[in-house]
């Protein structure tokens, strides 16, 4: 093992460690708070592999969220008893369709275009949403409950906070792994010299137009699979989800935390949480916490564009 | 087909032209908005994310101005003035220090000034919604309706906007530095334009047009702090139609849309008849990507 | 400022300027001074940095290293527009004029200046559609509508709206017709006994060497000979160095 691998791969043990004993030594409130960095944790990772990776920002993960989240909704208000698994393929396919659906069109775009399509694009799943409300109990949202965790034959059990931290950990992790193989992979390279020189990639001859699209699906899947964890989390579906401002967070964790590391997002959206509780406790919940989390974004982007953990992104990458 | 026509015929003729009428108020009004969205586009190479925000800062401006004096038409210069310098600050603090890098950039900080701007006015104003009354409020009768002359004014205002605007790229001194700029950045600035200057102004300019919208706006349809977001959705969607950085397409686009809204909302409501707008983007896409009304420069 | 400074030292002075393209070190240390109203040759190969050094003073390069000083005074980080109202005018190579505008329009953007009168800007476009009748023809048309030498005669009309102190002409007669080099060598005269400084790069030697006073000869980013124009002639030793084949 290289020198490189072998501190990585001590430094993640390390990570690993700390987040698995977390639930048993925080106040349940934190407990909880760290599940729910996690989860947002995934959805801005998803997205670093568009923007970080293939060199395209999106505005319409929401949508991709949105789905998923209503796609284990189906799952778990359609088939009784409410089945973990299904939940999950339901919300995939769910996420996976709007992804194929907002790839065709938007990859046509380049650049800026695309930003702006993929905005439209999640905007109209919205407005689908919020207004067939026979079908997605509309404004206000559709309720469930939590299935069990079981394999089946095997074993059954309801969730405990901590197991529940422990699953959507297992499922960020194993996500992290495979996005991590993919961007090593020659596909991770394809995508990576699209983002460099699209054209010259394009002039050697790949169909740089297939790339996009399988980029932005792989994308749209696990910011799926986050609304899906996100759902079983919190046993509602709701669509504000769904509405531009899921997807403008997740740009924030993104550029807050470093893009083409994928890391980088998860300690973005973790950052991004820390202060909006801490201003919310020290100044009251009224206190537009935004607009000072706006001003750091900016400043951000003017000075320090490769975000917090991006000193170590070609470190992270190798 | 002929289900269509039967349908078509179906609507009274009256109904048809009131919509029709609604339609260009609105279109208009649109294509103020993506008239300027479309110069910062087209002139600065910047997607403005905040001139939604911007609109709605015009619109809470003449909310308060008309409130403490009473007057409709120095609300809208006043709150245009005031945009336009906040414009010009905000593109020299922010954007001139982009200049030169990617423009996924200026994307990404337009979006940080939007949410700074949303969140200010949201903390400022609260989120009751607020109305200015019309400065003219007398009718005149179209058909079985009593329609607000306000609204006739509101085109012709925007319209007169929208030329002198044109009128100035064409023929004025800074129009002609605008111009030059644009083609050639280079060589405008070889020729002594001072082009940073130029992009602040420009910015200035599509601000106060945004601002400018919203005040002619807010008497329509009332102001809240989160207006701003889908008048910009739909902005996009015009410039995108209309063919980005082309101003003759931009309005057509807008009143193209517009009138298809107002003829949808015939039979749905209408806000469900913002479902055409995403039809004739995703058809654009499909079939003419430049831009539906793009023409060549 | 020291005005005695600025009347006796040359127009404009370079001294050891470096500039770099990402990695790519393209001028080496570059010297060389241009005098008031001097025609200043400048020769070499393709590729040895003969535009980047008219882009470093024009300021549309920057310098990583040296300095560029206008009329005694340290100009390498005034940016381009300022220079231009300066007095320092250029005209590129591929001339770059403005194509979708009128070659009116063209030229306003040389005059639409501060502290210009009518009458100044009168006299000036008078001047200018002397030099180049065919310009006042066209004056409507689009820039892009004009044919190559056309278009080379508004880039240089346009220059001179500035009423600068000194041109600098990166290869004027680039694509030219014989008949219109001979014309460009009038223009220069021109504005030399006009009293305006030209600094000239040209790949023609004939006509560099009958227009200039003095000629700088350039090698891979370095000034490598310099000398009175009278001194040298096409077949010179040095010429066939540094420019034959």
């Amino acid at each position: 093992m290289t020198r490189h691998n072998k501190i990585y791969w001590a430094g993640f043990a390390v990570v690993m460690a700390v987040l698995i004993i977390a639930p048993l030594v925080l106040p349940a409130f934190w407990g909880r708070f760290l599940t729910e960095v996690l989860i947002w944790g995934l959805l801005a990772m998803s997205s670093d592999l568009l923007i970080g990776y293939t060199g395209m920002v999106s505005f319409g993960h929401s949508a991709f969220f949105g789905l998923g989240m209503y796609g284990a909704a189906a799952a778990l208000l359609l088939v009784s008893p409410p089945n973990l698994w299904l939940a999950i393929g339901f919300g995939l396919v769910g996420a996976a369709g709007a992804a194929l659906f907002v790839a065709y069109f938007s990859t046509r775009l380049r650049d800026i275009y695309f930003a702006i399509t993929t905005l439209i694009f999640s905007q109209i799943f919205y407005v689908i949403i919020f207004t067939w409300t026979a079908v997605t109990g509309g404004e206000n949202g559709l309720i469930f409950t939590r299935p069990h965790f079981s394999i089946p034959l095997l074993y059954d059990a309801r969730f405990t906070p901590t197991m529940m931290h422990w699953f959507v950990l297992a499922v960020v992790t194993a996500s992290y792994l495979f996005l991590r193989r993919v961007t090593q992979s020659p596909f991770g390279m394809v995508l990576q010299s699209i983002r460099e020189n699209e054209g010259r990639t394009r002039a050697i001859g790949y169909p740089v137009q297939r790339y996009k699209i399988v980029s932005v699906m792989l994308s749209g899947i696990f910011a799926g699979l986050a609304g899906v964890l996100y759902a079983i989390q919190n046993q509602f579906a709701a669509p504000d989800f769904v509405y531009f401002v899921t997807s403008g967070d997740t740009v924030i964790f993104n550029v807050l935390g470093g893009i083409g590391t994928l890391v980088g997002p998860i300690v973005g959206a973790g950052f991004f949480q820390l202060l909006r509780e801490l201003m919310s406790r020290i100044f009251g919940d009224q206190f537009p916490y935004l607009i000072p989390v706006g001003f750091i974004f900016i400043a951000m982007i003017i000075f320090l564009p490769q975000g917090l953990l991006g000193f170590a992104r070609r470190w992270l990458n190798k | 087909m002929d289900a269509v026509i039967g349908l078509i015929q179906a609507i009274p003729i009256d109904l048809l032209i009131i919509q029709t009428v609604n339609g260009i108020v609105t279109g208009m009004i649109l294509a103020l908005v993506a008239s300027g969205l479309t110069l910062i586009f087209g002139i600065m190479d910047v997607v403005n994310f905040a001139h939604g925000e911007l609109f709605m800062l015009g619109a809470y401006l003449g909310v308060i101005v008309v409130a403490t004096t009473g007057n409709f038409w120095l609300g809208l210069i006043v709150s245009s003035v005031v945009v336009a310098v906040l414009g010009a600050a905000l593109q020299v603090v922010t954007l001139r220090p982009l200049i030169g890098r990617d423009p996924l950039n200026t994307i990404l900080v337009t979006f940080g000034i939007s949410l700074i701007l949303q969140n200010y006015a949201l903390w400022q104003f609260g989120t009751v919604t607020r109305k200015i009354t019309e400065p003219i409020s007398s009718y005149f009768t179209l058909f079985y309706l009593q329609y607000p002359w306000y609204r006739i004014v509101v085109t012709v205002l925007s319209a007169v906007i929208i030329g002198g605007f044109w009128l100035f790229l064409k023929y004025g001194k800074f129009g002609v530095w605008i111009r030059a700029t644009t083609q050639d950045r280079v060589m405008a600035q070889a020729m002594g334009i001072p082009v940073p200057w130029v992009f602040t102004g420009v910015f200035a300019l599509g601000a106060a047009m945004a601002a400018a919208s919203g005040v002619l706006f807010a008497p329509l349809g009332g102001v809240a702090p989160t207006m701003g977001l889908d008048w910009v959705l739909k902005a996009f969607i015009v410039v995108v139609v209309g063919g980005m950085g082309n101003l003759g397409g931009s309005i057509l686009a807008a009143i193209f849309i517009s009138l298809l809204e107002a003829y949808a909302s015939i039979w749905v409501n209408p806000s469900q008849a913002v479902i055409v707008s995403f039809v004739v983007l995703i058809l654009t896409l499909l079939f003419r990507p430049t831009g539906l009304f793009a023409t060549p420069k | 400022m020291n005005a005695a400074a600025a009347q006796s030292g040359p127009l404009v002075q370079v001294n050891d300027l470096h500039t770099y393209y990402g990695k790519s070190h393209i001028l080496h240390g570059v010297s060389l001074h241009v005098g008031r109203g001097e025609v200043v040759g400048l020769l070499g190969r393709n590729g040895v940095g003969k535009s980047t050094t008219l882009k470093s003073i024009v300021g549309l390069v920057d310098a990583s290293q040296g300095q560029v000083l206008y009329e005694g005074q340290p100009v390498t980080t005034v940016p381009a527009h300022k220079l231009a109202r300066l007095g320092i005018a250029y005209v590129p190579e591929d001339r770059r004029i403005f194509r979708h505008l009128t070659v009116m329009e063209n030229l306003r953007t040389g005059f639409d200046r501060q502290g210009v009168t009518d009458e100044r800007r009168k006299a000036l476009l008078d001047k200018v559609f002397s030099y180049f009748p065919r310009l006042a023809e066209r004056r409507t048309q689009a820039g892009g509508t004009l044919s190559g030498g056309e278009q080379q005669m508004l880039a240089i009309a346009r220059a001179m709206m500035l009423e600068p102190k000194i041109i600098l002409l990166d290869e004027p007669t680039e694509g030219l017709m014989p008949r219109m080099v001979s014309q460009i060598h009038q223009i220069i005269d021109a504005l030399h006994n006009e009293g305006v400084a030209i600094l000239l790069v040209e790949q023609n030697v004939p006509l560099t060497l009958a227009a200039s006073q003095r000629v700088y000869i350039m090698e891979k980013g370095v000034v490598r000979h310099h000398c009175a124009a009278s001194e040298l002639d096409v077949n010179h030793a040095v010429i066939k160095q540094f420019l034959g084949v």
